[in-house]
């Protein structure tokens, strides 16, 4: 067992029956397992709804932790249309060439620092350092500020004892709640400061809304871009070769990030609250009850993607929904992307090989399954490419 | 060298040339509006809808089965619906219109 591997838990569940169940604080969840019946499930936003009690579309849910609306994420069209079309300018700016530099300096700086240790702990000193601060960018605010962030560790709602951490959740609302006043006594060009001065439908955003967009960028972009990073240094620490490919042949980049991002999926899953009732892979759910879309499982589904359970580095297409699909497909996948090509493309230039030392595994328990969704530490040395 | 008409939202027309790579690749280098190729070309994102023009269709061709599976799902699309990182282009295609979705 290579230790860059990813198991896909889903398989037999989803040959056999399409359909998986877990527990979850006695709100339970059928999860879809199949690329078809995943993809057709997040288009139906009428019988399958985001626009639910704030977090009960999380897995696992955040009811008890929150009561701010994470937006446009948990509303439904059309209402939802506006509020996208809103915020989509501004999380397209990763496309911007003065963007992409900032961005490239940032991770031209951390592997280089990266190089000089005898032994880096992947998580928090390498992905958590360059998520915080590529997220500057996407904010528009001082990269300082990152140093903040850095020091709230790896999880905003999750601790080490349990899956939902209220007190962790608070440090985000409460800073949250201070940027915004802020943005307000001294507006600047920040994201803040432009949904504060936004309108939707000819009414200028409430506080409540401007912290219902930054909340959905903090929380959706953190872990999620943390086990991407993670991930993708596990396996080229196993993949040296592929550093290799990626110096001969710059443009299958794109594909690799792409791969990774189907292979790992950095998120599981997504809820659903369903408004009627329907059948799901030809088993009936209650309305009011919850579904997910196991992005996981479907990206291993073998009647879409030829050895799904291997990364094939350069594959050419590649209809994965590691980034969600259909109207909440995800807002900060630009960005994400962005980083990752330009992290893959550093990593070549500059890292001959990683070593690895030592790690441990990040296990979730989703009720009959157990899935691997990347490391709780990672111990590395990252050795520089002598030309 | 294959001549590439797009028409935006805004109806604006942009011609454009190209000799080699995918159609989304060309307008995405020149900043055609409404085509944003957010995958790079491997068609997981659908942000290179186009439809083409019924009569151009003999030149494109009808989307791949992946493809109709993908626009099955987009509300906007129609039997002449192309994600145009799956058009390659070459002498073949010179000439057709694109009117780049909504």
């Amino acid at each position: 067992m290579q230790k860059s591997e990813l198991r896909d838990p889903f398989e037999k569940a989803r040959l056999e029956k399409g359909l998986g169940a877990m527990e979850d604080q006695n709100d339970p969840v059928k999860m879809l397992l199949r690329h078809k019946d995943v993809r057709k499930t997040a288009h139906n936003y009428k019988t399958f709804q985001s626009a639910a009690k704030p977090g009960r579309i999380v897995v696992p849910s955040e009811v008890n932790i929150r009561e701010t609306r994470q937006i446009p994420f948990e509303l439904d069209p059309p209402v939802h249309g506006l509020y996208r079309k809103l915020v989509e300018p501004w999380f397209k700016r990763p496309l911007e060439a003065d963007y992409i530099k900032q961005l490239t300096g940032q991770i031209n700086d951390l592997v280089d620092a990266t190089l000089n240790k005898a032994q880096v702990e992947v998580i928090e000193e390498f992905a958590l350092v360059l998520q915080s601060r590529a997220l500057t960018l996407l904010l528009n605010i001082p990269f300082e500020e990152a140093e903040k962030w850095i020091s709230w560790g790896t999880h905003v709602f999750r601790s080490e004892d349990s899956d939902l951490d209220g007190d962790k959740a608070n440090i985000l609302y409460h800073y949250i709640d201070e940027q915004i006043e802020k943005s307000i006594a001294n507006p600047g060009e920040d994201l803040y400061s432009m949904l504060l001065d936004s309108e939707v439908a000819g009414k200028k955003l409430t506080k409540e809304e401007v912290k219902g967009v930054m909340v959905l960028t903090f929380a959706g972009g953190r872990d999620t871009v943390i086990n991407a990073i993670t991930n993708a240094i596990s396996y080229l620490s196993e993949h040296q070769e592929s550093l290799e490919r990626f110096r001969k042949e710059p443009q299958i980049i794109n594909n690799a990030v792409e791969e990774m991002i189907r292979y790992f999926s950095p998120l599981t899953q997504m809820g659903r609250v369903v408004t009627e009732d329907t059948h799901v892979c030809e088993y009936a759910v209650k309305a009011d009850t919850r579904v997910s879309l196991c992005w996981a499982s479907a990206n291993r589904d073998a009647a879409v993607f030829e050895n799904a359970n291997e990364i094939v580095i350069d594959r050419k297409i590649n209809p994965h929904v590691g980034f969600g699909f259909s109207h909440h497909n995800c807002l900060g996948a630009t960005h994400a992307r962005q980083i990752m090509r330009i992290l893959l493309k550093t990593m070549a230039e500059k890292v001959e090989n990683i070593e690895v030392f030592d790690y441990k595994e990040n296990i979730e328990n989703l009720g009959e399954f157990k899935r691997k969704v990347g490391f709780d530490y990672l111990n590395a040395k990252f050795n520089s490419l002598i030309k | 060298m294959a001549k590439i008409t797009f028409i935006t939202s805004d109806n604006e027309t942009i011609v454009l040339e190209g000799t080699i790579g995918s159609v989304m690749a060309l307008a995405v280098e020149h900043n055609v509006k409404g085509i944003d190729g957010d995958c790079g070309g491997v068609c997981s994102c659908a942000t290179c809808h186009v439809h083409v023009k019924p009569e151009d269709m003999v030149k494109t061709g009808r989307a791949s089965e992946i493809e109709a599976d993908m626009l099955e799902l987009d509300d906007n699309a129609d039997e002449y619906s192309r994600l145009c990182c799956q058009l390659e282009i070459s002498d073949d295609i010179d000439g057709v219109e694109l009117t780049v979705a909504k």
